[in-house]
């Protein structure tokens, strides 16, 4: 697995980043890596910036997304991510996914509306909890926190995938 | 007072590279002078652009440009326009579109043959070399080495179809540029230190919408999108339909089987919807086998026949922003590019879509080329301060069991992007691990564009599971697909063999390369002959005159014949193909008329002493 962070210059598992300052460091590597500076070099520098022209893209892609991000991170931290997708699903959570299934085949419109509200309402708070984790890993990396936030990362992909659901029964009726 | 010598190091000076926009209806090349300004260069007759037509003569070589429109309605069956629609694709993909020119079977792989002999590619080719020999000319120095434009919505076969075009036409292409990204750069938009840009390119053929964000020199192009069939050819269709049934029920005659008269038609067409780009009514007229037809056609009935073309271009605009995260209302600049944007309602359309006022300063015929000569400028290194990062328009995916894609490489991914796959074998002793790589959106692989398939061959024999290859799939700054795989435990480049499913192998284009030499020797050939007429032109031209001079009555009657059976041979030789008989001629006579010169000298000489003037 290629380093992203060392590709961007960052500090390895930093999990909160500033936005404007990772465009800052990408378009500094762009100019300096791009295979468009090598056109007129040898054949060996030019597969030399493709490969590390190529490696800082996925980074910047990778790292640029809160949720790739902590994904990507996880990984290098030697986690294995995106599997156990509904174990970490709370009770109160399911309860809740029970009358959605119902409003779903009844085809309630406005009871299927107003659950996509609260599951976009929930995927705030998640974001909001994931983003206080980053700031606590980054302050005293700990792997508690590291594996709370892979528990809160599995809720958040089904949190996401029943707003898909939602929208889109909301798109048919 | 003496003076410096400065050395500009002419000798050292690295080959110029040009740039060029290869597109469905004509075609351009550009390049950056001593300032640094990108300027389109002309052809023998002045004019940049080369219609992108081609001529086949059923012998000798090629005819490219307006010479070859000529021919279009004289000889449709041996013309070939619109080639770039046929590039890198199979015969299903064409089906239910109409040309004039045949559209054989694929003979080889699934590259479409046309009926004139030669491949999509090597139609570019003609048209790349047209564009070769008029920056040679221009330019004063062989160009060797290119940057081309595609449509950014072009998948990996079309790209590549376009790489080998170039080749063909002993071009390097040191790297492809989307169109619209071309345009922006073209813009000089990079006088503004940052915003949000939307492109809008509708041209002939396709369609491409492409949104950039631009921030102190740097293009990065956050989504692209688009059609690879919609342009102004659809108009030409749609308008050819109308034509042609309002042509049976006047006229009681089909002539859509008819390629001349078809073609006579369609120029018809075109010029009318030119037309009406800047006049609210035309009247289509078209004369054949000394009928006339002639219909007004208002701007109000072209704009509600061509809306649902228009309307087609719209989806992608929104997807596009959609996936650039954009909203209308941050887009700060909107480009129009390609010769369709000329059309009223489609410029309307943008400027209602982008609520801003779109800008077409520069001519949407030049503005790709122009901007492909910046991007030479930046290979080349006379571009410091600007960079392009574009990306990819479509997904990259493996086909796994079922049918199914799984994807790799998202769409609008920046390149060049890769990823990585380890691949393993299912029973034991198995030696082959074939993988099937797709480009497209869709779930299944059935709806996807198959771009290629890897066998990875000669694994030794193992129980199943045990052998890992990892696969790197790499899609490098043209867009284009290399996979290289290694053996994870030996660390051993691992041998793969590729399939392509809709490109030229490697020893087609290799011949092709062959072929098209062997036409330049006879483009070489036929400027000798041409060049010996001229000759034989001149002389003949000096016999006539020398014919009205009083030496010539003074000549002995056996001088004369001879110079009379000289001439008549050379005449005879005039004709031919063959530049050696035609000088050897010229030769004889020149030889034949030396009793003739040799008096008319005398009588010169005799005149001058007497100091008149013959």
């Amino acid at each position: 697995m290629s380093d992203y962070y060392a590709a961007l210059d960052l500090p390895s598992l930093q999990l909160h980043l500033d936005l404007a300052n990772l465009e800052q460091r990408f378009h500094a590597a762009s100019r300096r890596l791009h295979p468009d500076r090598f056109a007129r070099a040898s054949a060996a520098e030019q597969q030399a910036a493709l490969d590390a022209s190529s490696v800082l893209n996925d980074a910047y892609r990778t790292l640029r997304d809160p949720l790739r991000r902590a994904e990507y991170a996880l990984k290098l931290a030697g986690f294995n991510v995106g599997e156990q997708g509904n174990l970490d699903v709370p009770a109160s959570l399911l309860e809740e996914v029970f009358e959605f299934n119902l409003a779903l085949e009844e085809a309630d419109a406005d009871e299927v509306a107003a659950a996509r509200n609260r599951f976009v309402a929930l995927r705030g708070e998640i974001d909001a909890r994931m983003e206080e984790l980053f700031a606590a890993y980054d302050a005293a990396p700990k792997r508690e926190t590291l594996e709370e936030l892979r528990g809160l990362l599995n809720r958040r992909r089904y949190v996401a995938n029943l707003i898909s659901t939602a929208s889109g029964e909301g798109i048919r009726h | 007072m003496g003076t410096f010598q400065i050395d500009f190091g002419t000798t050292a000076k690295p080959p110029r590279i040009i740039g060029i926009d290869l597109g469905t209806t004509n075609s351009l090349g550009a390049y950056l002078d001593a300032t640094g300004t990108p300027r389109v260069i002309p052809g023998d007759d002045g004019q940049p652009l080369v219609p992108s037509v081609v001529h086949y003569p059923l012998e000798g070589a090629p005819v490219v440009g307006y010479a070859a429109m000529e021919k279009l309605k004289s000889d449709p069956a041996r013309t070939v326009y619109s080639a770039k629609r046929l590039m890198g694709r199979g015969l299903s993909d064409v089906a239910g579109e109409k040309f004039t020119y045949a559209i054989d079977a694929a003979t080889s792989g699934q590259v479409i043959h046309l009926g004139v002999g030669v491949t999509p590619p090597e139609v570019g080719a003609a048209v790349l070399r047209a564009l070769k020999q008029n920056a040679e000319a221009h330019l004063g120095e062989e160009v060797t080495q290119a940057v081309i434009t595609v449509p950014a919505y072009f998948n990996d076969a079309q790209r590549q179809a376009t790489k080998d075009a170039g080749r063909i036409a002993g071009l390097e292409v040191l790297r492809l540029v989307n169109e619209p990204t071309a345009a922006a750069l073209a813009y000089g938009l990079d006088k503004r230190k940052q915003g949000v840009i939307a492109v809008y390119d509708l041209g002939g053929g396709t369609f491409d919408i492409s949104i950039l964000k631009l921030r102190d020199g740097i293009f990065e192009v956050l989504a692209t999108n688009g059609d690879t069939h919609l342009g102004g050819d659809d108009i030409d269709h749609l308008l050819m339909q109308v034509a042609l049934e309002d042509l049976a029920s006047e006229w009681g005659r089909d002539l859509s089987g008819d390629a001349n008269a078809y073609q006579s038609l369609r120029q018809a067409v075109i010029a009318a919807k030119h037309a009406l780009s800047t006049r609210p009514e035309v009247a289509l007229e078209f004369h054949w086998e000394g009928r006339a037809y002639r219909r007004e056609l208002t701007r109000d009935v072209f704009d509600r026949l061509i809306l649902p073309i228009v309307d087609r271009t719209l989806g992608p605009c929104r997807r596009c922003l959609d996936d650039a995260g954009v909203g209308v209302e941050q887009i700060d600049e909107v480009v129009l590019v390609g010769g369709s944007t000329r059309i009223p309602l489609v410029w309307s359309a943008v400027e209602n879509l982008f609520r801003s006022r779109p800008h077409t300063e520069l001519n949407p015929d030049e503005v790709v080329a122009l901007g492909a000569a910046v991007q030479a400028g930046i290979l080349a290194g006379d571009v410091q301060d600007t960079l392009l990062l574009d990306v990819t328009p479509l997904s990259l995916g493996l086909e796994t069991m079922g049918g199914v894609v799984t994807k790799l490489i998202h769409r609008n991914s920046t390149i060049p992007a890769s990823a990585t796959e380890t691949f393993t074998t299912a029973i034991d002793g198995q030696r082959n691990v074939l993988i099937h790589a797709v480009q497209g959106e869709r779930e299944m692989v059935k709806d996807c564009r198959s771009l290629a398939r890897f066998d990875l061959k000669d694994i030794p024999p193992m129980p199943a599971g045990l052998p890992k290859i990892e696969v790197r799939f790499l899609i490098d700054a043209n867009g284009i697909l290399n996979v290289s795989a290694k053996e994870l435990r030996s660390g051993q480049e691992h041998s793969m063999e590729v399939t392509p499913s809709y490109g030229l192998t490697d020893e087609q284009v290799e011949a092709m390369i062959i072929a098209s030499i062997e036409h330049a020797e006879d483009d070489f050939r036929e400027r000798q002959v041409r060049e010996a007429r001229v000759e034989a032109d001149q002389m003949l031209a000096a016999i006539d005159k020398a014919k009205a001079n009083d030496a010539w009555d003074a000549l002995s009657s056996e001088a004369r014949a001879a110079v009379s059976l000289a001439t008549n041979q050379l005449l005879l030789a005039y004709h031919g193909d063959d530049h050696e008989l035609i000088l050897a001629k010229i030769e004889e006579l020149n030889e034949a008329t030396l009793p003739l010169a040799e008096t008319m000298m005398n009588t010169a000489v005799q005149g001058a002493l007497k100091g008149t003037k013959i």
